[in-house]
């Protein structure tokens, strides 16, 4: 095999191989979701602002839980350990929501 | 480690349940979370009584340094991530790879968060201009300072996993990532909360 297609062979394994972790697949959505919550607070979706606050931190919080349970790896932790963090999250989240708005 | 079980593979399903890392660590985490969780209350109760100056001041950040910073620090965190699921597997030379893009993902945070105090200086914006600056000052230089703690633990770790990697070793490693995903968990809080939460009065 010639060199390039060696290297592109190469390069595809190694992505294929990156792509196939779920902490890959995870980092992803996180990007497109910052920049989704980025377009929703430069108002590219036109509608109530009070709404576009909640999506803003309803995402934020979605994307703090994926981190918990995939980067720090608290999906394959004890449950009450788990049942922990995942009740941070909705009770933070919730109350920080309800706190903005009402 | 409560429990030293490995996962043979690069994907995160585990057969049995394991505690990342030291105990210690996640004490200190929940420690830490608790305070921000108040600083994040504090802030939109302040945030309730001057909406308006809130409302202006907000305008006055760089949304997009706050984007390019949340990117940073979520690509910095699947580095690390995919750091300590390498080691496992015996790939120490390609995990002290991902540590150093992870670290240099630190600088890159560093390095746009001096460039925005430099702007905020500049136009005359400091600490003491009002609350929601008070709070924006606070907040991220509290943040920024886990951030300078975190790289320290990306060096130590880089350090760490050399040669061959026990188990003992693998959890100074998932306690390190531990505290660097924690760094970036807080960013995303408070990018949503300073640099893009409108304000309700908003039409």
């Amino acid at each position: 095999m010639d060199c390039p297609v060696r290297a592109a062979v190469l390069v595809a394994g190694l992505g294929c191989a990156v792509i196939r972790r779920r902490i890959t697949r995870v980092w992803l959505g996180l990007l497109a979701a910052t920049a989704f919550s980025w377009a929703v607070g430069q108002g590219f979706f036109h509608g109530d602002q009070r709404n576009a606050g909640v999506v803003i931190l309803a995402i934020a919080f979605v994307k703090i839980r994926f981190v918990i349970l995939d980067f720090m790896e608290l999906r394959n932790a004890p449950l009450g350990m788990r049942l922990v963090a995942e009740a941070w999250v909705i009770c933070v989240g919730g109350t920080l929501i309800a706190l903005y708005r009402f | 480690m409560l429990k030293d079980v490995r996962e043979e593979s690069g994907n995160s399903r585990a057969a049995v349940s394991h505690v990342p890392g030291e105990i210690g660590i996640w004490i200190m985490i929940f420690g830490d979370m608790m305070v921000f969780t108040l600083m994040f209350i504090s802030f939109l109760l302040g945030r309730r009584d001057q909406s308006a100056i809130f409302e202006a001041s907000r305008l006055h950040l760089n949304q997009n340094y706050g984007l390019l910073n949340t990117l940073l620090m979520l690509t910095s965190s699947w580095c690390v991530a995919a750091a300590v699921q390498t080691v496992r597997t015996g790939g120490t030379r390609t995990a002290r790879l991902y540590l150093r893009v992870a670290f240099g993902c630190g600088l890159g945070f560093c390095a746009v968060k001096i460039m925005e105090y430099g702007e905020k200086f500049h136009a005359g914006i400091g600490l003491n201009s009002n609350d929601f600056f008070m709070y924006y000052f606070v907040f991220t230089g509290i943040h920024l300072l886990h951030v300078l703690i975190g790289m320290g633990v990306l060096i130590f770790m880089s350090r760490v996993a050399t040669g061959s990697v026990d188990g003992t070793h693998t959890g100074y490693l998932e306690s390190g990532a531990s505290f660097w995903h924690v760094v970036d968990l807080l960013w995303i809080a408070l990018f949503a909360l300073l640099y893009l939460l409108p304000d309700l009065g908003v039409p």
